[in-house]
């Protein structure tokens, strides 16, 4: 079975929602959007206090001439205030609070539950697609919330071949875009075809991994009864095969350089299979991108769930619907347990990149005791970058920067299977993140520099 | 709030892997050897390394504690027994207790701790003690029991030469002579059974070859090492001690006698495989394991000494910083497109 060649890990699945059917969220009183939702520059609001707004109605605009995108209403209600809030990122953004009232949706969009073939609609060509992706305000939904449409349009000298829709979820704990693929198929599908029509591909990959037998069969039977030019690409169980490299390598046996080269350099476009979903919504049923699945789990929550939930949505609501937080210290983590973010307050709001909230509590959420490195090269052995984290970690605390940066730390993608794997418990990735950031502000420093 | 909100930064979960834990799985690949020479060299094999162990593991406490003034205490990782052990499977098994005693003092105080403790040490320490002690005692330390005298046997054990002393005599001397003859005849004695389940001379934990194969494959199952470097050294030895026996049968020996003599899977498998004194990448490893298995068949065959191993991990050992800095695994994107 496919999977890619350079290290990785396997940690304990604990996809304890997985037979837990999608259940949809109760609507919160009020509801928060913070306008930094996506990679890039946070959107501009564009309503004031006392505004009335539906589900659906925009209220922060792209900023021009940026990397930004729009922002959606996911309630009905009053504009209570244009103030800032601390997302799960742990930085204050300006946001947008709205008290709910009712639930009025905005007449543009389609709520009949049909379901809509590429085929009906000959007049969606690529550049229509793609404006109606940006108008909707789609970015990737996996976690990194690069704005969809700009990942549509490379740079002329690339010529996308491919486009390879992430389904692996190889975090342990989620299963938000599993439940997906099992309750919604067909639209997935549909947006998968999408995708590659704006990106003017002709061949499909869907990357599962071997966990999720049932999605594996569900889609391969649909793709080969209705999507020829769909393949379902069945991945040994590995982390991080999520990793857009990774994945690539994994699906197609090519790797991307070390940056700044970009997955299409090697002809790929990754997207997620949320975001094939939300493609879907936003091209076929005028949707903008304002509600998600969020998994909400862990091993000591009475009733680990998924569900469809608005943005803006507090995850401590989240919580309270799956029981409660258990007794005692608890670590609460938006994302899964490699790469998410501990909050510091269960207040934050659901984005667009919130694929899951994760409790953890007693011993599980403490590190353990750091041991001396007894050099063991696990850390190696694990790196998918093929990076040697020990010495970047080593160096990074002695601020050898220029070293690190010959050691390649910018290639670094913060998986965290060094410290996983290591039997000595030690910090390295703290200790590369403060090298990376630090380089990354190095080399950005030059080519100011150079410009000069 | 109700709750306490614990922070820290990704990952949140860990492998459950440990020091600890990596230190007692080569003690236990280690358990069926000594059960092997206790049964070839009586109880004198585990009074050996019983002084032994006790003796690492109260240095190494005794060091921290007073001298270091370390208020944690690191006996508990387990990398002093495993030192213990190891120094033990070096020695005869009738090894007068002072010798171990001071061999214990230069691995764990000289070798180990002078230089910052675990993780820090250049060289392997259990083999610097017996490097030490084989050239501080070299009458002590290559006076070996023959075996199957019985259980009680301990100080009072005959000894005898081992089979790679008299492959030494083999290639030191001309066949027309006497001493060859003896050597023929003695070598000729040794069945393949007595290589595999311990009944030569040797030293304590290196006689019984299908123990060591037995300790490799739980160490490799349990994913402690991987192969790269045992199996390069014993490649390594095979293809070149093979090379010179069909070049020269009078005066080398068969490869797989080689293999299968002195402390060469002893070392291979498990003194080699240091984690503290190996390279960290793959390719590294093997360039490690290759330079130990050629140094080893030269210094066997041309050296002072009848056994090469135990030099030419240390002097590989030396190297290893180097080694680090020149073979760096593949990083992603170098490697060539499939297909």
């Amino acid at each position: 079975m496919k999977t890619f060649r350079i290290g990785g890990v396997h940690p304990a699945e604990n996809k304890l929602s997985a037979a837990e059917s999608i259940k949809v969220a109760e609507l919160p009183k009020v509801a928060v959007f913070p306008m930094g939702q996506h990679i890039g520059a946070p959107a501009l609001p564009c309503v004031q206090k006392g505004d009335k707004v539906k589900v659906g109605t925009q209220i922060g605009k792209p900023m021009e001439k940026a990397l930004s995108t729009s922002i959606f209403s996911s309630v009905s209600g009053t504009v209570l205030k244009v103030d800032t809030v601390v997302d799960a990122s742990g930085y204050k953004k300006p946001a947008v609070y709205i008290a709910v009232e009712g639930d009025e949706w905005e007449e543009s969009i389609d709520r009949r539950d049909k379901l809509v073939m590429l085929a009906d609609k000959p007049e969606l060509i690529p550049e229509v697609i793609i404006e109606k992706i940006k108008n909707a305000g789609v970015v990737g939904m996996g976690g990194a919330c690069f704005p969809t449409h700009v990942k549509l349009m490379p740079p002329p000298q690339f010529k996308p071949e491919w486009v390879i829709i992430n389904a692996v979820e190889c975090e342990p704990y989620l299963t938000a875009d599993h439940r997906l693929m099992l309750e919604k198929a067909d639209e997935v599908l549909v947006g998968v075809e999408l995708l590659m029509k704006a990106a003017k591909v002709s061949k499909g990959f869907i990357g599962i991994e071997e966990n999720k037998p049932d999605a594996i069969k569900l889609l391969s039977e649909k793709c080969a009864a209705q999507h020829p030019n769909i393949e379902v690409v069945p991945l040994k169980t590995k982390y991080p095969q999520g990793g857009e490299k990774q994945l690539i390598d994994a699906v197609v046996g090519r790797q991307v350089p070390a940056p700044p080269a970009l997955p299409v350099s090697v002809g790929a476009i990754i997207q997620n299979v949320g975001t094939a979903f939300a493609v879907y919504e936003a091209v076929m049923k005028n949707k903008p991108l304002f509600e998600r699945i969020v998994t909400v789990t862990g091993k000591q929550l009475k009733h680990p769930s998924n569900f469809l939930t608005r943005m803006g949505t507090p995850m401590s609501q989240l919580i309270e619907a799956c029981g409660g937080l258990p007794d005692g210290e608890a670590k609460v983590i938006g994302g899964g347990p490699m790469m998410g973010k501990a909050l510091v307050n269960l207040e934050v709001p659901i984005c667009k990149g919130s694929s899951g909230v994760l409790i953890m509590s007693g011993e599980d959420a403490r590190r353990g005791e750091p041991q001396p490195c007894i050099r063991c090269a696990k850390c190696v052995n694990a790196c998918p970058m093929g990076l040697e984290p020990y010495l970047l970690a080593t160096c990074s605390g002695k601020k050898m920067w220029d070293k690190v940066e010959a050691e390649g730390i910018t290639s670094c993608i913060e998986c965290g299977s060094c410290q996983f794997t290591c039997p000595s418990n030690r910090p390295m990735l703290d200790l590369i993140r403060v090298g990376k950031t630090t380089v990354m502000t190095n080399i950005r420093a030059r080519q100011m520099a150079a410009k000069k | 709030m109700a709750n306490k909100l614990v922070v820290s930064l990704s990952p949140h979960v860990h492998s459950g892997d440990s020091v600890q834990k990596n230190m007692y799985w080569v003690c236990i690949a280690l358990v069926p050897a000594l059960l092997c020479s206790f049964i070839s060299f009586g109880v004198g094999a585990i009074i050996t390394t019983a002084i032994s162990v006790a003796s690492c593991v109260c240095f190494e406490w005794a060091i921290n504690k007073f001298m270091l003034k370390n208020p944690k205490c690191t006996i508990c990782d387990g990398s002093a027994i495993l030192t213990g052990l190891l120094l033990a499977f070096n020695m005869p098994s009738n090894i007068q207790p002072w010798i171990i005693i001071v061999g214990a003092l230069f691995a764990i105080g000289v070798v180990k701790m002078t230089f910052g403790g675990l993780g820090c040490n250049l060289f392997n320490p259990a083999l610097a003690g017996r490097a030490f002690l084989l050239i501080s005692f070299p009458v002590g330390m290559t006076t070996w029991p023959t075996p199957g005298q019985g259980f009680g046997v301990y100080l009072d054990a005959e000894t005898g030469a081992t089979p790679l002393a008299w492959m030494k005599v083999m290639f030191k001397n001309a066949p027309d002579t006497e001493l060859y003859q003896k050597a023929v005849q003695e070598l000729s004695k040794i069945k393949w059974e007595d290589m595999i389940f311990g009944n030569t001379g040797g030293c304590l934990g290196e006689v019984c070859t299908a123990a060591l194969i037995l300790g490799l494959a739980i160490l490799l199952a349990k994913k402690v090492i991987t192969w790269h470097i045992p199996v390069s050294i014993l490649v390594t030895v095979f293809v070149l001690s093979g090379l010179m026996y069909i070049a020269n049968p009078q005066s080398y020996a068969n490869p797989l006698a080689e293999l299968m003599s002195g402390g060469l899977l002893l070392g291979a498998i498990f003194m080699a495989t240091d984690y503290v004194t190996s390279p960290m990448s793959k390719n590294g490893q093997l360039v490690y394991g290759v330079a130990i298995g050629f140094l080893t068949v030269i210094i066997r065959a041309y050296g002072a000494y009848p056994e090469g191993m135990s030099f030419a991990i240390l002097i590989m050992n030396a190297f290893v910083p180097l080694i680090n800095n020149k073979f760096k695994p593949k990083r992603f994107g170098e490697v060539p497109v499939k297909k």
